[in-house]
């Protein structure tokens, strides 16, 4: 298929929304010609190309299946489209270890209407590789970035994937439902990442809701931040908190230095990608992790992490 | 008096052919001349927007008008359906469920206005929310507003309409969904359980036995019709300990389970179809054999069912089956026949233990509304495993799997190939019956009359019905009753189920197809991705959750987005999750209308995918939807799941130009 992957990362420059399922297509294409263009494309949506970082909000939304993720994504879209702001979601599920095969069936449960250009869903496998991200995630984060003002990514899981979630998000919102003790738990035990935002759910069953969100931000007092937001959303009709819960993203997003952030996790991608590819001893290579990230704190920064990947490759080759 | 033989024969069941389509003129015609055959009863079959709470004019209606059961939007419909009818009567059966409290409300209002005392009505509206979600599909709201409902239905007829059975709790879709018998009582009798429980706090206390004795249940009976026979004994047993134990019941006249009956359509085949009638001959046995568990009422499903909708003739010979059974054999002149018998004794106890086991664990996830995740997982995994029996051959199906060579059968042979079609023009007709109709009415009285109904469902502590009942007197449609709920309840989509489905065991077929799979998308570039979708509010999604877990077993990435969408939805999914295939799947006979809408919206959308359809396709539709741009079409002859998957890989293979086999 001859897909010029220059031009569909032109056109997402020039905010066409059009253009993301083809540009997605793309990024998802293993082939070698498909890489080849894939590159391009995403050389077309570097911070170099755009003149800066990408001016979209990034979210990771994540938390344990049967949470309401979906609702409180269904709400959340409504409240942005109204405000005319373009949402891209990249829904990501496991998929099944055996055959390679996946279900996806996340987009159904988020309400939208189908005539509406300025609502994208994508529903993505994880995978094999381990970790929660699907590989070109990451990838597909960047170009959507570069054409809509919100971009999503909805995971599953708690206390494991929020690592990988966080490198593709501004801002990452660990969803829970009243009731369930693990991510209290995972909290409590440092197995999980303090989110940026907790939001608890079905916050309609009143009491169990409240106490769920005590608990929480108990729990994240004692880990000496008090400050990060615990918030109550009720998806059923009429919502409520979802205008707070867009506020509390807006808030943490105003107070970072999102090229700082995002400069970071371009390395880290490139180099957790090279040490997948080629393995560790191809960064012993390199000698070591902590020369492979000096040799990229040098490096150009507005490259994106597939073109600093490539600086790490020529490196290796050079001082094999 | 000898002890085998009784001193006067039982009097028959109640007899009933679910029927209805079309128009309201049309369906009353079919009914009186059903009763002039000598059918008992009446048993309504709706249309899916009536059934799911819209117009014909809706865009959602499009394509489903008047096509499996009869389209009522107002009251004055359902003084036509009736027309002619003694009502006082009559015992109507009407299958509905999210809208039930609306059809009851028209037909007492149609009574009233007839001169009948609503008092003495007798029927049952199914109501029976959870099988909805589970198997159905024609769901209209979130599971507790839909509890309410029901609880509120029941709450006023065991006093207002106190013959009346508000709730026909169901296993009889269950059983179409691939539940076991175990699987079939325990969760029906849970859901029982959910809704005498929600009930239970409505009504004074005394009044609570004569709501025990108003549950009724719809039953199914499939071809091992000996242990079907005592999957119904063993769910006499536990209603009746449910009614003693859990509810402190004791007046027998209200602990005796009541049944009505209609009998599988799951194993009908379209290969051979004249063998489905010795089939559903067997499976009636099954509900009537023994007197201590035989049906009320029932209903047998028609020989070519697997080919499209039946004609009134193929009815009459089902209703026939019955009328034989009654008056020409031996049956209703005997005491129970397996009193005493060992054989028959084990087997109840087999299954009773069995469901209390799997009632336990819906308890364990807190009752059956909060269990519908569990038990729709589980339904999947049974159907799929009943699936892998027929291919494999393991489980016999004559005529299908096993001793297929066949001469051409001669009941296909007319002008109409064996079956029914609907006018197209029904729909242009009701759409303009339900335009005119509020343009007469006082719009005035109906505005008041919802604002009525509003406040009251906002208000969980007051009871929907009479409201419901006023905006039916005052002329509103189905539409504004569901759309003004809609606003206050909100709406809903049930789980798939399909998520948690077993993989399928590994097979020398399946792993081929597997690699065959790996091949084309690695030639591709990227894992072959399919949309699996259902247009249309046809709810009957057993058939695409299959395709989609062994889409998925065979390596795929599967979009699956469950029922009731719009052609439009399933373009642009199409297009935002890049798929290389989209199959759809439709058995509510609307396939001409909604097919090509779809293929059109994918062009519009700039989709350049090939489409593959199931479902129930008469030979000169399956024409014309190729005819259309339809890559494939397959029907229930096409038992072989992993075969179309087969085909499906060599049809992506071709259209992007790839080898789809080994070099």
């Amino acid at each position: 298929m001859a897909v010029d992957g220059a031009t569909l990362g032109r056109r997402l420059r020039e905010r066409d929304t059009a253009a993301a399922p083809a540009a997605l297509n793309l990024i998802e294409d293993r082939s070698p010609a498909g890489r080849e263009q894939a590159a391009a494309l995403l050389g077309e949506v570097s911070p170099g190309a755009l003149g800066g970082e990408a001016p979209a909000h990034l979210i990771g939304v994540t938390g344990p299946p049967g949470a309401g993720k979906s609702s409180l994504l269904s709400a959340l879209v409504d409240l942005w489209r109204g405000r005319d702001r373009t949402v891209a979601v990249l829904a990501v599920d496991p998929s099944s270890k055996r055959s390679g095969g996946s279900l996806l069936g996340d987009r159904a449960r988020i309400d939208h209407d189908p005539a509406d250009d300025g609502i994208l869903i994508r529903s993505t496998a994880a995978g094999t590789r381990l970790g929660g991200l699907a590989p070109p995630t990451r990838e597909a984060t960047q170009a959507l970035a570069a054409a809509f003002d919100l971009v999503v990514v909805e995971t599953v899981g708690v206390g494991q994937s929020e690592t990988d979630v966080e490198d593709v998000s501004d801002t990452v919102a660990v969803v829970v439902q009243p009731g369930s003790g693990d991510t209290l738990q995972f909290l409590k035990a440092g197995i999980m990442e303090v989110p940026d935002v907790l939001v608890v759910t079905k916050a309609d069953q009143g009491g169990t809701a409240l106490r769920a969100r005590r608990d929480l931000a108990g729990a994240l007092g004692a880990l000496g931040c008090p400050e990060t937001p615990v918030l109550a959303v009720s998806s059923l009709p009429p919502p409520t908190g979802v205008e707070e819960l867009v506020e509390a993203l807006e808030a943490h997003r105003s107070r970072l230095d999102v090229r700082a952030v995002r400069l970071r996790a371009r390395r880290m991608a490139a180099l957790a990608d090279f040490t997948a590819e080629h393995g560790e001893r191809a960064l012993r290579a390199l000698g070591g992790r902590r020369a492979a990230e000096a040799y990229l704190a040098d490096q150009d920064p507005t490259l994106d992490a597939s073109a600093l990947g490539g600086r790490l490759e020529q490196r290796a080759r050079s001082s094999a | 008096m000898s002890e085998h033989r009784l001193p006067e024969p039982d009097r028959p069941w109640v007899m009933r052919t679910y029927a209805g389509h079309s128009s309201a003129r049309e369906s009353n015609e079919l009914y009186r001349r059903n009763l002039e055959k000598g059918q008992t009863g009446l048993s309504v079959a709706f249309d899916l927007p009536t059934q799911t709470g819209y117009d014909p004019d809706h865009e959602l209606a499009r394509g489903e008008v008047g096509k499996v059961g009869v389209s009522i939007a107002h009251k004055g419909d359902m003084q036509t359906l009736l027309g002619g009818i003694p009502l006082d009567q009559m015992n109507t059966s009407m299958t509905i469920n999210a809208t039930a409290a609306w059809l009851l409300g028209l037909y007492m209002a149609v009574a009233e206005e007839n001169g009948v005392d609503p008092g003495r009505l007798q029927g049952t509206t199914q109501n029976d929310i959870i099988k909805e979600f589970l198997s159905r599909g024609t769901y209209a709201f979130p599971p507790a507003p839909s509890m309410r409902l029901i609880r509120d239905m029941i709450a006023f007829t065991v006093d207002a309409v106190p013959k009346w059975n508000p709730i026909n709790v169901c296993s009889y879709h269950l059983q179409e969904a691939g539940a076991t018998p175990v699987q079939e009582i325990a969760y029906s009798l849970s859901t029982a359980q959910a809704v005498l429980d929600e009930v239970r706090s409505r009504v004074p206390e005394d009044t609570f036995p004569r709501v025990f004795g108003r549950i009724s249940f719809f039953v199914n009976a499939g071809i091992r019709f000996v242990e079907e026979h005592a999957k119904l004994r063993a769910l006499g047993e536990l209603w009746e300990q449910l009614g003693r134990e859990r509810y402190g019941v004791e007046d027998p006249r209200y602990l005796r389970l009541r049944y009505g009956v209609q009998v599988n359509s799951l194993g009908l085949t379209e290969s051979q179809p004249e063998n489905n009638v010795i089939r559903i001959v067997l499976e009636a046995l099954a509900v009537t054999l023994g007197r201590n568990a035989r049906a009320r009422a029932i209903q047998l499903p028609a020989w070519n069912e697997a080919l499209g909708l039946p004609r009134p003739w193929d009815q009459q010979w089902s209703l026939r089956i019955q009328q034989i059974l009654a008056y020409e054999t031996d049956l209703l002149e005997y005491p129970d026949i397996f009193e005493g018998s060992k054989v028959m004794k084990g087997l109840v106890e087999e299954l009773v233990e069995g469901a209390r086991a799997e009632m336990a664990v819906v308890a364990e996830h807190g009752g059956a509304v909060e269990a519908v995740d569990y038990m729709k997982t589980q339904l999947v995994e049974s159907h799929r495993a009943r699936i892998a029996a027929i291919e494999s051959g393991e489980q016999k199906v004559i005529g299908q799997n096993a001793f297929t060579s066949t001469e051409p059968s001669p009941l296909r042979e007319g002008e109409d190939a064996g079956i029914m079609t609907v006018d197209p023009g029904v729909e242009r007709a009701q759409i303009e019956a339900v335009e005119t109709w509020r343009s007469e009415r006082d719009a005035a009285a109906v505005a008041a009359a919802l604002e009525e109904l509003t406040t009251a469902a906002r208000d969980d502590s007051v009871n929907v019905m009479p409201a419901t009942l006023a905006a039916a007197r005052a002329g509103a449609t189905t539409g504004e009753w569901a759309a003004a709920l809609r606003e206050v309840f909100g709406e809903y989509r049930a789980p798939t189920g399909v998520s948690g489905a077993a993989a399928a065991p590994d097979g020398a077929a399946l792993a081929e197809l597997r690699e065959k799979v790996e091949r084309v998308s690695t030639a591709l570039g990227r894992r072959i991705k399919i949309l699996v979708g259902k247009p249309g509010l046809d709810g009957h999604s057993n058939g695409a959750e299959q395709i989609a877990v062994r889409a998925r077993d065979a390596g795929m990435d599967v979009v699956y987005e469950g029922i009731r969408l719009s052609p439009a939805r399933i373009a642009q999914a199409a297009v935002q999750e890049g798929v290389h295939v989209v199959g759809l799947s439709i058995l509510s006979g609307s396939h001409r209308e909604l097919i090509p809408t779809v293929l059109h919206q994918l062009d519009e959308a700039g989709a350049n995918v090939p489409v593959v359809v199931g479902g129930i396709i008469p030979p000169a539709d399956e024409i014309a939807l190729l005819e259309a741009g339809v890559a494939r079409v397959y029907t229930p002859k096409d038992f072989e799941i992993s075969r179309i998957m087969g085909d499906v890989v060599d049809l992506v293979a071709d259209r992007y130009g790839v080898a789809a086999e080994a070099a």
